[in-house]
């Protein structure tokens, strides 16, 4: 079997993932910062010393001004929903996720204006175009880093820059490069951070979280859920410090204990290797994807333009059969289809049929690729 | 030897706290907090007196978001 779906979420885990999470079962099991015995100590050191390795990982001054969530999407609604009010303008691009697009048409409808900046075919966004539309009114710019699609990376310093010269609000939603690609919140100007546990951080699913930058004042960002945080006991209102603020509830503690497992073999891996290796990857498989007839590739031609991750369809061929073939011949795993992102199909002109996508990771191997390439050949050849 | 504890108003500064402290070779430990205390989060930090001042600087300058030092008798 051949796991080509990384993009969806990372698969297999380094060991020592799963290790951390049946340690953490076997040996702590409390619950973080309830009570004041040894086991609920030894979970809430688990979730600090995640909160400090994510913050290595993104260079962030302060870890806790990252507060954990369930996933990438509910980091963008916290994002969104609780700075935005009715009467604020948003930009964003045309190749996002509905995790963006949809809590964006959400609050379109409750107020808050919405500018979709238009894609190249190939997915890329001009920052320039993003410059032109910011208004008087312009609360926030939201951007992914890289497409789930396309693999395209989106141009986020040159966007942020023009974000803070006019004291905006700058979101990234990193679900699909973080831990993959290098992100330094102070040098890429990002004041906000959604990224999610379960791709190139290797963490399980139902982990992920918002980093929340210094020029964010946490008395205009509401909390999307209120209740117990284990401090201020005594009060009925909702803490008003971080990370509390934001972590209402019994967190993900054995999910957080194999993230940190996952973000620690990230930052000994390091970041810079990861992509090298992964970009080997993409790079012999487009060449070898190039001479096959009646194929065609999105996103862009350049491999420093993108992630590890390619989508492409065959002539006369729907993307569900093509995935259904390559599954049933060779034993690979994609995802065919919109991908959960109705825009950016729309962006590349792959609308309403979709593409194949095929998401490469760091366990994945160039046989796994020249074995996938030659079952796409037969695929195509087959049909013409 | 006549100890102190040092509140904090989340479990993270509590476990930032104990772990700067350690890394900088001051004994601590923590502790639930003392009943006749007001209690922001379940853990305090247990020191002895007369390291109040260095201790107290160090985890400033670290950032520790501390709600107040109790001596204990």
């Amino acid at each position: 079997m051949i796991y080509f779906d990384n993009a969806a979420t990372s698969w297999p885990k380094p060991p020592e993932v799963k290790e951390a999470m049946v340690r953490f079962m076997d040996e702590i099991g409390a619950n973080p910062g309830r009570s004041g015995h040894l086991l609920s100590i030894e979970a809430a050191r688990i979730i600090y010393d995640a909160r400090e390795a994510l913050s290595n990982l993104f260079n962030v001054k302060d870890p806790s001004r990252i507060v954990f969530t369930l996933n990438a999407t509910e980091s963008v609604n916290l994002a969104l929903k609780g700075i935005l009010r009715p009467g604020d303008h948003i930009i964003t691009s045309s190749m996002e996720h509905n995790s963006v697009m949809r809590p964006l048409r959400d609050l379109e409808k409750r107020g808050i204006g919405l500018t979709v900046i238009p894609c190249s075919p190939t997915g890329e966004l001009d920052p320039g175009d993003v410059k032109k539309k910011i208004q008087s009114h312009t609360k926030m710019i939201v951007i992914n880093h890289a497409s789930n699609v396309t693999g395209t990376l989106l141009p986020i310093r040159e966007v942020g820059e023009s974000a803070r010269e006019n004291g905006i609000l700058f979101l990234v939603d990193a679900a699909q490069t973080a831990g993959a690609y290098p992100i330094d919140i102070e040098g890429d100007r990002i004041d906000l951070l959604a990224f999610t546990g379960h791709k190139s951080l290797y963490g399980p699913q139902g982990t992920g979280g918002l980093v929340i930058g210094e020029n964010v004042n946490i008395q205009d960002l509401t909390p999307l859920k209120h209740g117990g945080t284990g401090s201020r006991s005594e009060f009925e209102l909702q803490p008003d410090f971080l990370p509390d603020r934001y972590e209402s509830g019994t967190p993900n503690a054995v999910g957080i204990a194999g993230l940190l497992a996952g973000v620690q073999f990230v930052l000994k891996k390091r970041t810079e290797p990861i992509r090298q290796y992964e970009t080997l990857l993409i790079g012999n498989l487009i060449e070898g994807l190039r001479e096959i007839p009646g194929i065609s590739f999105y996103g862009p031609e350049n491999l420093t333009d993108r992630m590890a991750t390619l989508s492409f369809n065959i002539k006369n061929l729907s993307p569900s059969e093509v995935a259904f073939r390559l599954e049933n011949e060779a034993g690979i795993l994609c995802r065919p289809g919109l991908h959960c992102a109705p825009s950016a199909h729309k962006t590349i002109r792959t609308f309403p049929e979709g593409t194949v996508r095929l998401s490469l990771g760091y366990f994945n191997t160039l046989e796994e690729v020249h074995l996938a390439i030659k079952t796409i050949d037969r695929i195509a050849r087959s049909n013409s | 030897m006549p100890y102190a504890v040092i509140l904090f108003s989340s479990t993270h500064h509590a476990i930032r706290a104990e772990k700067k402290a350690k890394e900088n070779g001051f004994s601590v430990k923590l502790i639930p907090v003392p009943r006749h205390l007001s209690s922001d989060c379940g853990v305090c930090l247990r020191f002895s007196c007369e390291k109040r001042e260095t201790l107290e600087c160090l985890l400033q300058k670290e950032g520790v978001k501390m709600e107040g030092v109790h001596l204990l008798e």
